[in-house]
């Protein structure tokens, strides 16, 4: 029983140790002002693979029915490589009808990017989604 | 800086709207490097924003991040028609706007 319950945790351990954006780190911290993050909500899309990093297209939906009592506030995309870590912030309203983003974002390196959205309720869901970039989108001259 | 807006033409009122904006602007990072060695001036767009009939309805930070000629999609409620207006600066301090109407049936 202890085995199994053992293998259980492992297996479970990958989903929410692998995707997690740390809450202490300073620019999240800006935001959250400590409160946790949780996983959940927030759907970030991005390819597999991108050859080059200058452009890529990113898709971000949250699952919020934005009526004026339970709408997405913002949402705050954060990188793991680039030299700037916050790439970008939206700011909706209960207007806005569908809580969804699409931009092209320029990625320096294979990383994970990350969305965190904050709600009316004051509570903040992530996701994290891993990329692939061949071509980095140039820090230096080229 | 010219830019192009595209919403879905004459929605029902209540209906939501995709709106998509593209706006010509380099978005020169600050970290590349001229032909001769010097850096290049980071000149990026960093806010834009979008009101409907005077409310503001979206607004965004953007940074260096953000892909050349930046381009985003959202959404809003079709409510009465009116002008969706767009504003945008850049490190430059050079503002733009662009407005285009809604003609809600």
């Amino acid at each position: 029983m202890r085995r199994r319950q053992f293998l259980a945790g492992v297996a479970a351990l990958p989903a929410a140790a692998l995707a997690q954006v740390d809450p202490l780190d300073p620019l999240v911290w800006v935001v959250t002002n400590g409160a946790p993050v949780k996983q959940g909500k927030v759907t970030l899309t991005l390819p597999q693979l991108a050859d080059n990093g200058n452009s890529v297209p990113i898709r971000i939906v949250v699952d919020s029915p934005m009526t004026e009592a339970d709408h997405v506030k913002s949402i705050h995309l954060y990188s793991e490589k680039n030299p700037v870590r916050n790439m970008a912030n939206f700011y909706l309203g209960p207007r806005a009808g569908k809580a969804e983003i699409n931009s092209r974002v320029r990625l320096a390196g294979s990383q994970k990017v990350t969305a965190v959205a904050k709600m009316s309720d004051g509570s903040f869901w992530q996701d994290t989604a891993a990329i692939v970039v061949t071509l980095s989108a140039c820090l230096d001259e080229s | 800086m010219a830019a192009r807006i595209q919403i879905s033409p004459r929605p029902k009122k209540g209906e939501v709207v995709e709106v998509r904006v593209l706006i010509q602007h380099p978005m020169e990072t600050g970290y590349r490097r001229d032909d001769v060695g010097h850096l290049i001036k980071r000149n990026v767009i960093t806010t834009l924003s979008c009101r409907y009939d005077g409310v503001e309805v979206f607004r965004a930070d953007l940074s260096s991040g953000i892909a050349a000629n930046p381009y985003v999609q959202f959404y809003t409620v079709a409510q009465t028609s009116g002008d969706l207006e767009f504003y945008w600066v850049d490190d430059e301090g050079k503002q733009g706007s662009e407005r285009t109407p809604i003609q809600v049936t």
